[in-house]
């Protein structure tokens, strides 16, 4: 991001610019000042008080210290940190894999290869959640226990076992949510110029090394965007917990997103939403400074 | 392809590579379609007969293809066809909103100079990083507490009507195109929307296509907000309205999946007429050089 910081247009200035810049800019900055800044401020606000509706009591920190108190906040940050910890560096592999794999085919079947990854995600995830409520049934009918039958293996009982909820959730993740990723890589893979390959295969490089060598320092920069992009979706995500285990069984699939959701929307506990989701906001922004200190020395945005 | 790349072609005979590409493509085949049986399921059992199972006995080919369930998702309420216009006004007035203002403020930020420019950039990153939560409740009772806007259709769509990231994305675009093409421009009398509009517009069709296109497929899918502010079921749009086929333990599985196989199908067209802004699209501002 460092380029952003500093950067200058190039354009001589004239007089006018600064009138032409309030027209353009006039609908996006209110739409932004009203649905974004303003509600910023508001939950701030609204997370030292006991929400409600007509004259609510100002409490100090008391939302902050009942959350950082509670077993159940702990917990769900518990869950959604294995939920992301899982999710993330697996996607981000399966996608890669994905990638480099297509690369031998014409553009034509690589283009059609990369349609059927991305066609799931055009579908409506409500009536998705249907059909993996079946795949995930504990009945002997549902299709994972029916592979699992037809396998020798034991019938789970999938999103109802605090053994298995959360893996169940993990696997729908996984599959259901390559197809941006891998259009993604393949076109890093795609900017790599043809030269390296070149010079590798004349030092008598093969696959293994060339991969190493010039594929993964090359899309190096694709990998640190997806991971930060790919965690701060993560720890935001809960539809299919809500949809799926709503957070079930005892506890085990509940997420911060959606102890959010239910604090705000189930119980009207309207405060103690907002310093929950002031807490969430502080934790992504720590662990995305993090990422970009730890593998972002050398990237360029 | 190139005879050098990074899958060495040069040493290996024509039937070894002829089976590594048959293997590769095995896997490939294999794991698509498995992340695809969902979708297909879905599609395939719209065509089932319309019938309320008994807990979950199902299978993956319908015992009888018929369009009842087509018809029970029509019948199952009088206003099935409005939410799908409800989500096409939603969609589509969120889509023109980001095409058009996102990319003027991207343009501001790109290409003009003006006083807190920096700062005022600096904000729209920040409202990039913000998890939704954070502002969701407080518009929630902004909208349905303050603003008595529930069930409108203003409380659906201006939220989502010019995007942070949008701004981020046509700004990094605009950036690379030349400034002595706009110099000359000014030279010649060209005033700043003219500019915008000849110049800078056409030679950014990749970008605009792009903020079109996840726009619209976005705001159609999106579940929580309208569900969140909507209680009138001539507001819902479609994917509340989905939501309703499910009961507390059964769901009306075949209508259902008819409901949601109906809402895929423009998402479908718009993805097999401008595939290459879907594929190409997402790596917009994501990969550099």
């Amino acid at each position: 991001m460092k380029q952003l910081k500093d950067k200058q247009t190039g354009v001589r200035r004239l007089p006018g610019d600064g009138r032409w810049a309030a027209m353009f800019l006039a609908v996006a900055l209110v739409m932004f000042a009203v649905f974004t800044l303003y509600p910023l401020f508001y939950a701030v606000k609204t997370s030292f008080l006991a929400y409600k509706p007509f004259g609510s009591d100002f409490v100090g920190f008391k939302n902050y210290t009942d959350t950082l108190k509670s077993a159940l906040f702990w917990k769900s940050v518990r869950n959604t940190l294995v939920y992301t910890a899982a999710v993330v560096p697996l996607t981000l592999l399966l996608s890669f894999l994905v990638a480099v794999m297509i690369q031998p085919f014409t553009r034509k079947i690589q283009a059609g290869l990369k349609a059927m990854f991305y066609l799931p995600l055009l579908a409506s995830g409500v009536a998705l959640s249907v059909v993996w409520q079946w795949i995930y049934d504990s009945s002997p009918s549902g299709l994972l226990n029916i592979v699992f039958d037809f396998l020798g293996l034991p019938q789970q009982n999938w999103l109802n076992s605090s053994k298995t909820a959360m893996l169940s959730l993990i696997i729908m993740a996984l599959l259901s949510g390559l197809g941006q990723n891998i259009i993604i890589y393949s076109a890093a893979l795609m900017g790599i110029d043809n030269s390296y390959y070149e010079a590798a295969e004349i030092d008598g490089a093969r696959f293994p090394a060339k991969i190493r060598f010039i594929v993964l320092p090359a899309v190096k920069p694709t990998t640190l965007f997806l991971t930060v992009t790919g965690v701060i979706n993560s720890f935001q995500v809960f539809m299919n917990a809500y949809m799926l285990t709503g957070g079930g069984p005892d506890n085990n699939t509940n997420m911060v997103g959606l102890l959010i959701f239910n604090n705000a929307f189930k119980y009207n506990e309207f405060g103690l939403a907002c310093a929950q989701a002031v807490i969430l906001t502080i934790i992504i922004g720590g662990i995305s400074i993090l990422q970009f200190r730890m593998t972002g020395a050398d990237v360029e945005y | 392809m190139s005879k050098i790349s990074l899958y060495s072609n040069r040493d290996n005979n024509r039937a070894k590579l002829a089976a590594r590409n048959a293997f590769l493509m095995l896997v490939l085949l294999f794991m698509a379609a498995v992340s695809l049986f969902p979708l297909v399921y879905m599609l395939l059992n719209s065509f089932g007969p319309n019938v309320q199972r008994a807990g979950n006995v199902r299978s993956v080919f319908p015992s009888v293809w018929t369009l009842d369930s087509y018809r029970a998702f029509l019948g199952f309420s009088q206003y099935s066809l409005r939410w799908l216009l409800n989500s096409l006004i939603v969609a589509g007035s969120v889509t023109v909103g980001n095409v058009v203002f996102a990319s003027a403020g991207g343009y501001a930020f790109s290409k003009l100079r003006f006083r807190g420019k920096n700062v005022l950039f600096y904000l729209i990153l920040v409202g990039m990083m913000i998890p939704y939560q954070v502002t969701q409740v407080p518009l929630y009772i902004l909208i349905v507490r303050s603003f008595k806007l529930s069930n409108t259709y203003a409380a659906l769509i201006l939220p989502g009507l010019v995007s942070s990231y949008n701004i981020f994305l046509t700004k990094q675009f605009f950036q690379q195109i030349p400034n002595e093409v706009l110099e000359s421009a000014r030279i010649d009398g060209c005033s700043q929307l003219g500019i915008f509009l000849r110049i800078v517009v056409p030679l950014s069709k990749t970008v605009l296509a792009v903020v079109a296109v996840t726009s619209f497929l976005g705001n159609w899918n999106t579940f929580f907000w309208p569900f969140l502010i909507t209680s009138e079921e001539s507001m819902y749009t479609i994917q509340v309205g989905l939501k309703q086929f499910r009961y507390a333990n059964t769901t009306l599985f075949g209508p259902m999946m008819a409901g949601a196989a109906i809402s895929t199908i423009p998402m479908f067209i718009l993805f097999f007429s401008l595939q290459k802004y879907f594929l190409e699209g997402v790596t917009v501002g994501a990969v550099k050089g």
